[in-house]
């Protein structure tokens, strides 16, 4: 028991002061937010780091994951017949439709080669498992346990058997982000599915969905379906994003507030489909050069800017 | 040292390796899924600002900027946000230390506050400045319970420094 081996304070050699010290981190600290913000060229920084921090967060979630698990398996007999039962049903409801798909979707091809119409892409990816959604209580995102090793690159859509869920953000070697499409500023080009009307659907960050630039006269109504665009070159077209939930026409103002509800199970936990980046489009004019296609949340905070010029 | 400057017992020596483990478990903690839950502590911040103030010479601004980016890349925020808040609260600590530590733990837990009040407050104000959204209020209830917990943390991390009540009396200290 050495109960003399305190240290010395040491008198002479203190090293750098305190406050210059401060100072110099803090720069470090604001250097590393701008670039990461602005930039976003630190992503190999972070990939390492996440190299070190991801087998521990894993590590720190297996109690939950347990306790999930044991009570799935603890549900019973009866709750599972019952969904099963459910799940032929619902099966069958879609039977009649989707037995005759295939035989459309090769009718249809075989249209549009008559038509001299391009080909309508296949949707195809990979499934993953959330692992945790990410608790930066600032932003919307998840985890997935599928990286740069299943192939995974940045702006690949994510939905699930429902509908659009978000956009891989950032891959990591063995997980990737997902943002969310609530989101804020989150942006997704949309459809009414009744009139055909393009627009697009932004994140709110609480939850739901706005649909921005309407005319207040707009054709929307409360139920509406909004659907892909496709007109990115991020998402297929067609797969259901959100329903209309409220409508909101002012006089004073000249676009009508419309909020929506994911239609996905969006802030649930479970499995997503990741699809595969789609074909490259043809080469833009070049007067559209620069607009980013990554999925980067720059049109909402440009489109954003312009609202606040004219709420001024 | 004492765990008070008014108390008259007198701790061991803190062991290195466990500073490194409590900050490790407490890097746990927060990796947690029960750290989405409103109100709850950032074990982190909480850990590294009682070395600060307890052990300023080993547990500095160095380990505050490492551990910070650490809980950025965790917790999918910007790159520098924790760290910021958490080298701002390494410094604060050692500033507070000498005057902090003449209180009874009670007091020291009131004044341990504003400190985990100011790293919220600047995780906060980086985001808004950025343009983010307002988490809500209950975002600053975490340094509450933190301060309280305060108390019960002291007790635990000092546990391995105190000395076994019945001495032996031949010996100097």
């Amino acid at each position: 028991m050495a109960s003399i081996d305190h240290a010395p304070p040491p008198f002479f050699k203190q090293g750098p002061a305190p406050l210059a010290l401060l100072t110099f981190y803090i720069l470090i600290s604001l250097a590393v937010f701008v670039v990461d913000l602005r930039f976003r060229s630190l992503d190999l920084l972070r990939q390492s780091v996440a190299l070190v921090v991801d087998p521990v967060q894993r590590v720190a979630q297996t109690p939950g994951s347990l306790v999930d698990y044991a009570r799935n398996y603890l549900q019973g007999m009866q709750l599972l017949q019952r969904e099963n039962d459910e799940l032929r049903h619902a099966k069958l409801n879609t039977a009649p439709n989707l037995l005759r798909l295939e035989q459309l979707e090769a009718e249809n091809e075989r249209l549009r080669k008559l038509l001299v119409v391009k080909e309508r892409e296949q949707a195809r990816g990979q499934v993953a498992q959330i692992l945790y959604t990410a608790r930066d209580p600032f932003s919307r995102k998840v985890i997935v346990d599928k990286g740069q090793q299943s192939g995974i690159v940045a702006g690949q859509p994510a939905i699930d058997e429902t509908g659009v869920v978000g956009q891989v953000t950032r891959v990591f070697p063995f997980s990737a982000e997902i943002t969310l499409i609530t989101d804020k500023d989150q942006a997704v080009p949309v459809q009414i599915v009744r009139t055909g009307q393009r627009s697009v659907v932004f994140g709110l960050g609480n939850g739901q969905l706005e649909l921005r630039y309407m005319p207040a006269n707009a054709d929307v109504q409360i139920g509406d379906v909004l659907v892909t665009s496709g007109l990115d070159s991020i998402y297929l077209q067609g797969y259901p994003v959100a329903k209309v939930v409220s409508i909101e026409r002012e006089g004073a103002y000249s676009f009508a507030r419309i909020l929506g509800a994911p239609i996905a199970g969006v802030e649930n936990f479970g499995e997503v489909m990741i699809l595969d980046p789609r074909q490259a489009l043809p080469p833009p004019p070049p007067a559209a050069k620069g607009r980013g296609t990554d999925g980067s949340d720059k049109p909402g905070q440009r489109s954003k800017k312009k609202r606040a010029t004219k709420e001024n | 040292m004492q765990p008070t400057f008014s108390s008259s017992r007198i701790l061991l020596p803190v062991r290195p390796w466990f500073i490194y483990l409590s900050l490790i478990v407490a890097l746990l903690l927060n990796f947690l899924p029960t750290s989405n839950w409103p109100a709850m502590p950032d074990w982190v911040a909480l850990v590294l600002c009682f070395w600060g103030v307890r052990e300023f010479r080993r547990v500095g601004m160095g380990w505050a900027f490492i551990l910070g980016l650490l809980m950025d890349v965790a917790d999918g925020a910007v790159l520098g946000q924790h760290c910021f808040a958490y080298v701002l609260l390494a410094y604060a600590a050692a500033a507070q230390s000498r005057r902090l530590l003449w209180f009874p733990v009670a007091q020291q837990a009131l004044q341990v506050l504003p400190l985990l009040l100011l790293t919220q407050v600047i995780q906060v104000l980086m985001r808004l400045a950025v343009g983010a959204d307002f988490p809500g209020w209950s975002y600053f209830a975490g340094p509450l319970i933190a301060s309280l917990l305060w108390i019960p943390l002291t007790f635990i991390l000092l546990l391995p420094q105190y000395q076994p009540v019945e001495q032996n009396p031949d010996r100097p200290i």
